[in-house]
């Protein structure tokens, strides 16, 4: 098991000109490790995560798209892993924080924690490329590589709870920042 | 009323569509609106559509597409809708969205207006929107497509979503 936000920490160095759409936990940390004005926190609903990839994805085509997803809230919408199969962005790659936990609510367990494979249920949604990791050595042997690839790419992150960040959920919603982003894509 | 006014026709709604600016649709079949509606525009290459399997991904797709400076339109029966309203909440109307939605009101009675319908489905959708302070116009006579393109663009304009609602099937 990875701690998060070094596994965040990890992908920030590899990090370029890539949209990332972040969520939840995964938002309140990654705001602060990679600081940019490509960071999409705005996503408004639990699950939702992935569907305002998809639509980043479709709408910017030459830049690649990252949402790093909640396990909770991937379950939430699983309906998106088909959609976004079929649409199928090859700038889109779709992480999975895999805590097993409704971290956010409580920490209380998600559904078939342990047992379901969220790679599984890419591939067969139509993802071309998954991956799983677990430890440190090998997510920063492989990232780079991995956020090339044409997608859409499944990334399982094993993870644990890491450092903790000073939450802000006024930030994340901000249609201040939105404005910012936009702006940055030259809009 | 004239013979033809009492039609709705898809190719002036199609039209007012591509005259709104709109190239993305996000849709979910509805049995008011897919056979000649949807079908039409799946088969327009002016059109990209984005199938989804769950209306709410729709509200969120269009979000991310505005984020990139396009304009969408999400096709979907007012079921979904119902469905849909946390995230017509969170994502569009507190995230300040431009989110356009077309919705079938699938069983509505000709003529009749939506809150005066027998279904309880159809009575409930005007005054959820009303309380939820979304704007929305009603298309049932091709006439009534001449209403599209101000709202998108007032929804553009403000941040906000709208919600066309489709009072009988397009032909």
């Amino acid at each position: 098991m990875m701690k998060r936000d070094e596994c965040f920490k990890v992908l920030a160095r590899h990090r370029t000109n890539q949209i990332v759409v972040a969520v939840y936990k995964a938002a309140q940390e990654w705001i602060h490790i990679s600081p940019s004005d490509f960071n999409y926190t705005f996503t408004g609903a639990m699950g939702q995560g992935s569907s305002h990839a998809l639509g980043l994805a479709l709408g910017c085509p030459d830049r690649k798209v990252i949402v790093l997803d909640g396990d909770g809230s991937l379950l939430m919408n699983l309906g998106s892993l088909v959609t976004i199969g079929h649409a199928a962005p090859k700038n889109l790659i779709h992480c999975v924080g895999e805590n097993g936990t409704y971290e956010t609510n409580g920490a209380v367990p998600i559904p078939g924690a342990g047992r379901i494979s969220f790679t599984g249920l890419a591939r067969e949604a139509g993802y071309v490329k998954t991956y799983e990791f677990d430890n440190l050595q090998d997510w920063e042997r492989s990232v780079e590589h991995v956020i090339s690839e044409d997608g859409p790419v499944m990334v399982d992150l094993k993870i644990v709870p890491g450092q903790e960040y000073p939450e802000d959920f006024r930030r994340l919603y901000s249609t201040q920042v939105r404005d910012a982003f936009r702006a940055a894509l030259q809009i | 009323m004239s013979e033809t006014g009492q039609i709705l026709e898809v190719k002036k709604i199609i039209g007012e569509i591509k005259r709104a600016g709109i190239r993305f649709i996000v849709a979910l079949p509805d049995r008011t609106t897919s056979h000649h509606l949807l079908k039409t525009i799946m088969k327009d290459p002016d059109f990209r559509v984005v199938q989804v399997c769950k209306e709410d991904e729709g509200i969120s797709i269009c979000s991310g597409l505005y984020a990139t400076g396009h304009r969408a339109l999400l096709l979907i029966q007012y079921t979904g809708l119902l469905d849909s309203i946390n995230s017509l909440r969170g994502v569009a109307v507190e995230g300040k969205n431009p989110v356009c939605l077309m919705v079938g009101l699938l069983g509505k009675e000709p003529g009749v207006a939506p809150t005066q319908s027998k279904r309880y489905g159809l009575r409930i959708i005007e005054p959820i929107l009303d309380a939820m302070g979304v704007e929305h116009h009603l298309i049932e006579y091709s006439e009534d497509t001449e209403k599209l393109v101000p709202a998108v663009d007032e929804a553009y304009r403000r941040s906000e979503p709208v919600v066309l609602l489709i009072g009988k099937e397009p032909k």
